[in-house]
């Protein structure tokens, strides 16, 4: 450790402006402040900090995220034995998955680490830690058979144009995972959704019968026809507890909601995800699911309110992608709005608008964009608390 | 029975060495200094000049814009250095105590029988006056104002901090004394904010005050706080505040006619041998108390409590307001993946390192490390749940760092100073100097306001 740590220290000086390699002082120092937590001593202020920096809070997001990544990798490789008609075993199964994902992880972490170092670079400050997290958000919710060059275009216009050209992390609008997905959501609308995209087939050929549609598009296509001729559970096939457990086709990490469940804990324990978000982001999507319930005129708005929470990409979105802090509300009571809203047009979109397949992104991104706008009014309200006080008083 | 503000944010920080209750009485320091950096926005014009000989009381220098206002030597002797900084700047005036321990005279009556007019003269040439801060901002009070209350706060909330009851146990005619020179001083109350938790022997049989009794972790026992609890400052309302060690130095000067710099004060933090109290005075050398009373040798000394408190080198002097010394470790090293390791023995209120597992009860040793670089505002309610205040600090901050006067204003910079977001900047996961920034904006809003 010492022998690595005087090894930096020595190579510091080529780093400084003038030095030979000043060109890579920003990645240099991201490895370096990855190896070791600086020396940096408080100079005014508080003389005592917290341990915990950003660093930290991303790790423990990261390690939230893991039981979702490691099922999905399972489920891609479940999926395909299963298109395929093949046997089940473990290891092959996971193998398989994990094959087809591990690429997309690599090339979601390369390209936008690269692109980070570089603008941090060009403006002369430390890499921030906020890709971390959505570099691995990105292959989380995308269909695993999206080739690498979409996945790395993608990841270059999100860190780009939905985070840098706003100063970097802590400064985007939109949550930068999602504009990812929605780039490629519109760019190339035939890779990222429809019933072929979520089974990797390898060079196998597909089985008599197997159809690869999710529970959503499955409801989706029930709701075309009369309620009367809709078979039992709304058209989808899947048992709940497949769905549950995550045995459905669908983005790579969307679809256990066990796992998600279990990442939910994790960031609600280490208080990094607020409860109140994700709750309100639950509730609203129960109100409107139960409003289509009352009003239902086909089979998928009588799709039962809890079954909404346990189908496509609501509870990820509701539990990693709405508790974004930075494109999401700030104020606590702007939190509570900002989620239910979330909810409620998740479900709508899903289900009303035959456009989409599945609300949520699109729900997450618009409330992105207004989130400032209820954070503003819930600013004025304590702004008018204190004046109404002065003018009491006077 | 008295109010009682129940406050549930905040947060009481597991810092090690707390001081014991025994008192130790220690000589003199040889050298004191008073120290303009501890008055905001102060510019000092000298008085006196290198050998002069100078009382307890003697006026050093004043203040260039309120000449009035006068800081005063705390001990007899010989002025022996004036050290000044970057642009001539004066950072110390010196004296060189002599055996002599002479005070100027005062006048020495009952303050109830004097009127406002003389009691605020007095309180000026002694050079007291400095230690009555006004907020909003929380600068030495301009003896022109007419304030709306006093408000003083009984007890210390802040990590490792001095027990008051044990501290002022024997000054209750002193501090009677000196709440009746104040009550002449304002046409409002005079607020006192106790603690349940303490048991208040003199400060809760205090005659001719308010009483409100707090309950809650730090900042609880903030006078900001408390006074944004009982009655929130509003634009043009002016509030005074003292620290109990100076209601008291009035009620001697009243009582004897003399200057006494004397206090007790806290030496605590991890690295104190034997953390306790000390017979010690306003400004006094640092280093004789810390000789031998130090266990290593790579230490961060403050004068004051952690969070708030000036950092001093090893032959530095007791800040002017300052009623403790902390010691604790310095941060100077690296940690290999420290961000990374499961963090059993780390203290942290944010949960993210499973010492939040262990005992609340158990005490840590923390050092001056800011355990990560400095970022964006990133993660939202983290200052919000250790400030018990109706404000949303991180706005008024970006109105701060947009050096926006209005939104300052509307955001509520009236009704805090440093001492009361020092804890946000403690929880701060992208490290932001809370604490400097919002100086910058209350020094910015003295400039606007003229």
């Amino acid at each position: 450790m010492k022998a690595l740590r005087n090894w930096f220290d020595k190579q510091k000086p080529h780093l400084e402006k003038g030095g030979k390699f000043h060109l890579f002082k920003s990645g240099f120092e991201a490895i370096e402040v990855f190896m070791f937590v600086p020396n940096h001593t408080t100079k005014q202020g508080t003389h005592i900090r917290d341990y915990v920096d950003l660093k930290r809070t991303m790790t423990v997001v990261i390690v939230a995220l893991i039981p979702a990544l490691l099922f999905g990798m399972y489920n891609i490789g479940y999926q395909h034995y299963i298109a395929t008609g093949q046997q089940l075993s473990f290891l092959p199964v996971f193998g398989f998955g994990f094959l087809k994902v591990l690429p997309i992880i690599i090339v979601s972490y390369v390209v936008g680490l690269g692109i980070e170092i570089a603008a941090a670079q060009m403006r002369g400050h430390e890499v921030n830690e906020g890709y971390l997290v959505t570099g691995m958000l990105i292959p989380m919710v995308l269909p695993v058979t999206t080739p690498l060059w979409m996945v790395a275009i993608a990841v270059a216009f999100s860190v780009i144009f939905a985070k840098e050209v706003f100063g970097g992390t802590g400064m985007n609008i939109w949550n930068p995972a999602l504009v990812a997905r929605a780039f490629l959501f519109f760019a190339y609308p035939s890779q990222m959704s429809g019933d072929s995209v979520w089974i990797s087939m390898g060079d196998k050929a597909i089985i008599d019968g197997f159809s690869g549609a999710t529970p959503l598009s499955q409801a989706a296509a029930a709701a075309a026809k009369p309620m009367a001729e809709v078979a039992s559970n709304h058209g989808i096939t899947y048992s709940l507890m497949d769905m549950f457990l995550g045995f459905i086709p669908g983005s790579i990490g969307e679809t256990s909601k066990l796992a998600i469940l279990i990442g939910a804990v994790i960031l609600l324990i280490t208080r990094i995800g607020g409860w109140k978000i994700m709750l309100s982001t639950i509730l609203g999507g129960l109100f409107m699911a139960t409003i289509l319930n009352i009003f239902a005129v086909n089979s998928y708005m009588a799709v039962p309110a809890w079954q909404h929470l346990i189908m496509g990409g609501f509870a990820f979105g509701a539990v990693f992608m709405v508790t974004d802090p930075v494109s999401g509300a700030q104020t606590n009571r702007g939190k509570w709005i900002y989620g239910f809203l979330i909810g409620v047009f998740g479900i709508m979109i899903r289900v009303v608008n035959p456009a989409y397949p599945e609300g949520m992104m699109l729900a997450i991104l618009i409330m992105n964009m207004f989130a400032p706008l209820i954070d503003y009014y819930v600013v004025q309200g304590n702004i008018k608390r204190r004046m109404k006080r002065a003018i009491v008083k006077a | 029975m008295s109010k009682v503000i129940k406050l549930k944010k905040g947060l009481d920080i597991q810092i090690k060495g707390e001081p014991a209750n025994n008192l130790e009485h220690i000589s003199k320091p040889e050298t004191f200094a008073i120290k303009p950096a501890d008055f905001q926005g102060l510019v000092p014009k000298l008085t006196v000049a290198v050998g002069d000989k100078v009382k307890a009381g003697t006026p050093l220098f004043f203040d260039k814009y309120q000449p009035e206002i006068q800081y005063v030597s705390p001990v007899s002797g010989e002025v022996s250095a004036i050290n000044r900084g970057e642009r001539r700047r004066i950072l110390e005036v010196i004296v060189k105590t002599d055996s002599a321990n002479l005070s100027e005279d005062f006048l020495q009556e009952n303050p109830q029988n004097l009127t406002s007019d003389l009691i605020k003269t007095e309180l000026l040439k002694s050079g007291i006056w400095p230690a009555i801060k006004s907020r909003p901002f929380g600068i030495v009070a301009h003896p022109a104002d007419q304030p709306k209350a006093i408000f003083i706060s009984c007890f210390d909330s802040s990590p490792l901090a001095p027990d008051y009851d044990f501290v002022f146990k024997d000054e209750a005619i002193a501090w009677q004394t000196g709440i009746d020179a104040l009550s002449k001083l304002t046409k409002g109350k005079i607020n006192l904010g106790l603690s349940v938790n303490k048991e208040n022997k003199i400060f809760s049989q205090t005659k001719g005050v308010e009483i409100t009794t707090f309950s809650g972790p730090h900042p609880a026992g903030n006078v900001g706080i408390q006074i944004h609890a009982v009655s929130p400052i509003n634009k043009g309302e002016v509030v005074w505040t003292l620290m109990l060690q100076d209601v008291i130095m009035i009620g001697r000067l009243f009582l004897t006619g003399k200057y006494d710099s004397s206090r007790i004060i806290a030496l605590s933090g991890s690295e104190v041998k034997e953390p306790r109290y000390f017979q010690f005075w306003q400004g006094g050398s640092l280093s004789g108390l810390l000789k031998e009373r130090i266990a290593k040798k790579n230490v961060r000394i403050i004068s004051g409590n952690v969070l708030t408190g000036t950092a001093v080198i090893n032959d530095g002097f007791l800040g002017f307001y300052d009623t403790m010394v902390s010691v604790i470790p310095d941060g100077n090293y690296y940690e290999m993946f420290g961000w990374a390791l499961p963090g059993f023995g780390k203290y942290s209120p944010s949960h993210t390192f499973f010492s939040w597992l262990g005992s609340k009860r158990k005490k840590y040793i923390l050092d001056s490390n800011t355990h990560g670089e400095e970022r964006a505002f990133v993660l939202s309610d983290e200052y919000e749940k250790v400030l018990p205040m109706d404000i949303l600090p991180v706005y008024l901050l970006k109105a701060i760092l947009a050096n926006d006067i209005d939104a300052m204003e509307q955001l509520g910079i009236y009704e805090v100073i440093e001492e009361d977001l020092a804890l946000c900047e403690y929880v701060c996961t992208s490290k932001i100097m809370v604490q400097s920034i919002l100086r910058k904006g209350i020094n910015n809003m003295i400039k606007e306001l003229g």
